[in-house]
């Protein structure tokens, strides 16, 4: 026997004269616990092999033009070798963009009703609401796009807006199908709520009711509490949700595409067409694959899409891990 | 004391009312999209639809069905869950029971939710990367494995957070009468959770039923149903897609059953985890 | 009974929490200017009763209350009454100190802000007179505008009861306290509370006897939700009439 033992060491040895049993049990144990380790090494090697394959898979391109090249360059001819992929991301950012000031306000004031005011009968109601919402699959809510979203925003939106258009040109409509930013933002602003209300209201119940208390003890309205104490205590927090819906959005692709229009160019209203960047790659990729450096393209764009969604992901996952995981 | 119109009363009554018109917005936008599908997709919803695969000519109107899809999408989710769950469920298990709270399970979580945050469009790319590395062509197989991978992380993520919420005094009773970890974790917390895990693998299994983009390239499509894992197979979501997008008003009105057919098939799924949590979780301790 | 005028009197209170009643029953007069302090051993009830005073206990799901609360001769639960008002009334200084997450000064001016109690050039002079009521001054005076939450907790407790003060409520409620904080604060809080009590009404919980020994000048005692005995405090600890009151004194449960 060795002169320096470890407890563990210790531990086993007095079992190993005691009990033949334990040994083994104990045996057992270290042997699923390497492997459970080894198992629950794969989220971090998934993550990795997507991040590479893509990578190995847009060296090609990015070794004949540089990446600065490529995402500020405006035309996209593949047939031509020409692969800019700017009108995609301001495709990718304008339905975004819409989204997000659509879904927002709505999803804020909701969860604070839910939060602040709503009786226990709300709260029941929404948890199965919110769960719906996100179960709905994308091509259904890209068939209700179509189906009640485009034809609204070409029946009323478009001229209801119109007069503004010459004042604030994103307004402008020259394109009367209907299918459009607004329509790809109004769809994805449905499809982010149940994800930025579920998350706001876990960051409001963070905030110690005591708190809220010292405030109404003074005499406030609750209107008041919460905009004096529970938004500026949580802001860090809803800011987060909304990052993280954000980033929901930026990947969301069968329904954006079924009403967005999907044509290549740089859009400069909310009631044009935009071809976002899974649109872009669903519509093409695995066709067409004999036009050289096509695919490279392609995987560049899959990659600038993982990119932009792992910076607005990680961002928000650490500021909510402080908050909801490690509270102070 | 009772002059109750004071300005912070009025601001506080056009916020209230600001707030529940949000709320009611949300409620009847989760109305109006089922009733959308509901009308649109009723009509066309006919007994050979869900029965019969598609004849000839189905696409421009004729007879036929698409049972391929509906049985497709159950094959494509039900083989990515089984396989996410070989992975999902040890993954879980020893990032809450094993390393709580240490670094490892800090680092792994945080992987987790990168890939939870990873679009399907991505999913598929990769898929499809995978399958030509492996030299596989558009399959059951390949879609299978894409789906696993986009079900992982949600499932992980859920059966994890499933697992925490155990209350800690009862794995360090098993502790203190001597179990292993293994033991423990096996016959105690497992036990437990399992309604719990039911839900999160029903979660995982619905999000694979209705997702399309990482099928699109790794799947394929087919009338046929499928009889190996090496043919391609049809998905209903892929089915709502393709329909749509003919020229044909028929084809595009059944594009709008196979959306009722998705939505009621998900949906029930939903309501079906959530009941088995309802119900179910009353035999653990709390 | 009581020397002083009565400034809020309960008729009939019966709080629930759900099917559980809180409180039973409950009639009591409290007189203005005094400290009343309601004793008895936790679970009885003290701080429902002490909740129905600023309407607090309804802030609590699933909870009911019937009966009547009249301050200054008015039913707080009087359905057309403004909350608020019942609220800046009553100040209530809770077992825990939260203060606010702003400045030290804004704390102080966050209820004169609301309330416009003040006028706004006046407001460091109105901040810096209630933080001294709350011998708080000389503490914090270089750094009014550091956050609040760097104070200790004895000078966070002190910074609520300045908060409070600014609203000019009438009334001061005290939920136990100083029973988070260390002896030299509690006793800090005691001596302002003691400072306080010729302007204000004051109703503290406690559940320490020595504590309402030297402060009270009313004592409630409750058992079970009921109060059992009510009355001066020297003749409350001294002759207690309620065998029950008795026991309690005495160390029996």
């Amino acid at each position: 026997m060795s002169k320096v033992l470890t407890n563990n060491q210790t531990i086993s040895n007095v079992h190993r004269n005691n009990q033949p049993i334990t040994q083994k049990r104990n045996r057992l144990d270290k042997i699923v616990h390497n492997s459970l380790l080894a198992i629950s090494s794969l989220p971090i090697l998934f993550a990795l092999a997507i991040f590479l394959a893509l990578w190995f898979r847009a060296y090609p391109i990015l070794q004949v033009h540089s990446f600065i090249e490529l995402i500020s360059g405006t035309v996209w001819k593949p047939l031509k070798g020409l692969f800019g992929f700017y009108p995609f991301i301001v495709g990718t950012g304008w339905v975004t963009l819409v989204a997000i000031i659509i879904a927002v306000p709505i999803c804020i004031l909701t969860t604070l009703y839910l939060s602040e005011y709503a009786g226990v009968w709300a709260q029941r109601l929404v948890k199965p609401i919110l769960d719906l919402l996100a179960a709905i699959p994308s091509v259904v809510y890209g068939v209700w796009g179509i189906l009640v979203i485009v034809p609204m925003v070409k029946n009323y939106a478009v001229p209801l807006f119109q007069p503004l258009g010459n004042v604030f040109p994103i307004f402008m409509s020259k394109n009367p199908t209907g299918y459009s930013i607004l329509a790809g933002g109004l769809v994805l602003a449905v499809m982010i709520t149940p994800f930025i209300i579920s998350i706001a209201y876990e960051v409001l119940q963070t905030v110690p009711a005591g708190l809220r208390q010292a405030s109404l003890a003074l005499g406030t309205t609750r209107w008041q509490t919460i905009k004096y104490v529970v938004l500026p205590v949580s802001s860090g927090g809803i800011f987060a949700s909304v990052v993280l819906g954000c980033s929901r959005a930026l990947g969301e692709t069968m329904a954006v595409l079924m009403v967005v229009g999907n044509m290549v160019q740089i859009p400069h209203s909310i009631f044009d067409s935009a071809y976002p960047l899974p649109a872009l790659i669903a519509n093409n990729y695995g066709e067409m694959m004999s036009i050289p450096m096509y695919d490279s393209a392609l995987m560049t764009g899959a990659l600038i899409l993982m990119v932009m969604i792992l910076i607005l992901n990680i961002f928000s996952v650490l500021i909510l891990r402080h908050i909801l995981i490690e509270p102070h | 004391m009772k002059t109750k119109w004071k300005p912070r009363h009025i601001e506080e009554t056009i916020m209230k009312i600001l707030m529940i018109f949000s709320f009611s917005l949300i409620i009847g936008s989760l109305g109006w999209i089922l009733f959308t599908i509901l009308i649109k997709g009723l009509p066309s919803l006919s007994w050979a639809m869900l029965t019969q695969t598609p004849k000839g000519g189905y696409y421009l109107g004729k007879e036929g069905g698409i049972l391929n899809a509906i049985v497709g999408s159950l094959y494509l989710a039900a083989g990515g869950t089984i396989l996410a769950v070989l992975i999902a469920f040890p993954t879980a298990l020893f990032l809450s029971v094993y390393v709580n709270k240490k670094r490892w399970a800090v680092i792994v979580r945080l992987s987790l939710d990168i890939l939870w945050g990873i679009p399907s469009i991505v999913y598929g790319a990769f898929g499809f990367l995978l399958m030509l590395a492996m030299g596989l062509r558009a399959s059951l197989l390949g879609g299978i494995i894409t789906l696993a991978f986009l079900e992982f992380p949600i499932m992980t993520r859920a059966m994890d957070e499933i697992i925490q919420r155990i209350p800690p005094d009862l794995p360090l009773a098993a502790y203190a009468l001597g179990s292993t970890h293994f033991e423990t974790a096996l016959h105690v917390i497992t036990r437990q959770v399992i309604p719990g895990l039911l839900t999160a693998v029903l979660l995982a299994f619905g999000r694979a039923i209705g997702d399309a983009a990482s099928v699109l390239f790794t799947a394929g499509y087919t009338d046929h149903i499928p009889t190996s894992l090496s043919q391609p197979v049809a998905s209903l979501p892929l089915a709502v897609f393709f329909q749509l997008a003919t020229p044909y008003p028929e084809v595009q009105n059944r594009a709008y059953a196979s959306a009722l057919i998705l939505t009621i098939l998900v949906l029930g799924v939903s309501i079906l985890s959530r009941w088995i949590s309802y119900h179910l979780d009353r035999y653990s301790i709390r | 009974m009581y020397s002083n005028e009565p400034h809020i009197e309960t008729n009939g209170l019966n709080a629930y929490y759900g099917n559980i009643q809180a409180l039973k029953n409950i009639s009591i007069v409290i007189p203005r200017k005094q400290i009343t302090m309601i004793i008895g051993p936790s679970g009885c009830g003290k701080t429902s009763l002490l909740k129905c005073l600023n309407r607090f206990f309804e802030l609590s799901p699933n909870t009911s209350v019937t009966g009547e609360v009249l301050t200054d001769g008015e039913n707080i639960y009087n359905p057309s009454i403004d909350i608020t008002e019942i609220r800046k009334k009553a100040g209530l200084l809770a077992q825990r100190p939260y203060p606010l997450p702003m400045s030290i000064y804004d704390n102080v001016a966050y209820g004169i802000r609301i309330h416009h109690t003040r006028p706004r050039r006046e407001m460091d002079h109105w901040v810096q007179h209630y933080l001294e009521i709350a011998g708080l001054w000389e503490e914090v005076k270089d750094r009014l505008h550091s956050p609040a939450n760097n104070l200790s907790i004895g000078q966070q407790q002190r910074l609520c009861l300045a908060r409070g003060l600014a609203v000019e409520p009438e009334i001061i409620l005290g939920d136990e306290p100083t029973s988070a904080l260390d002896p030299i604060s509690a006793q800090n809080i005691e001596s302002r509370l003691l400072d306080l009590k010729s302007q204000y009404t004051i109703i503290l919980v406690t559940h320490i006897l020595r504590q309402a020994r030297r402060l009270a000048d009313y004592v409630i005692f409750m058992y079970l939700g009921e109060v059992i005995e009510a009355g001066l405090a020297e003749q409350v600890f001294n002759h207690p009439q309620h065998e029950r009151t008795q026991a309690y004194l005495s160390g029996v449960f």
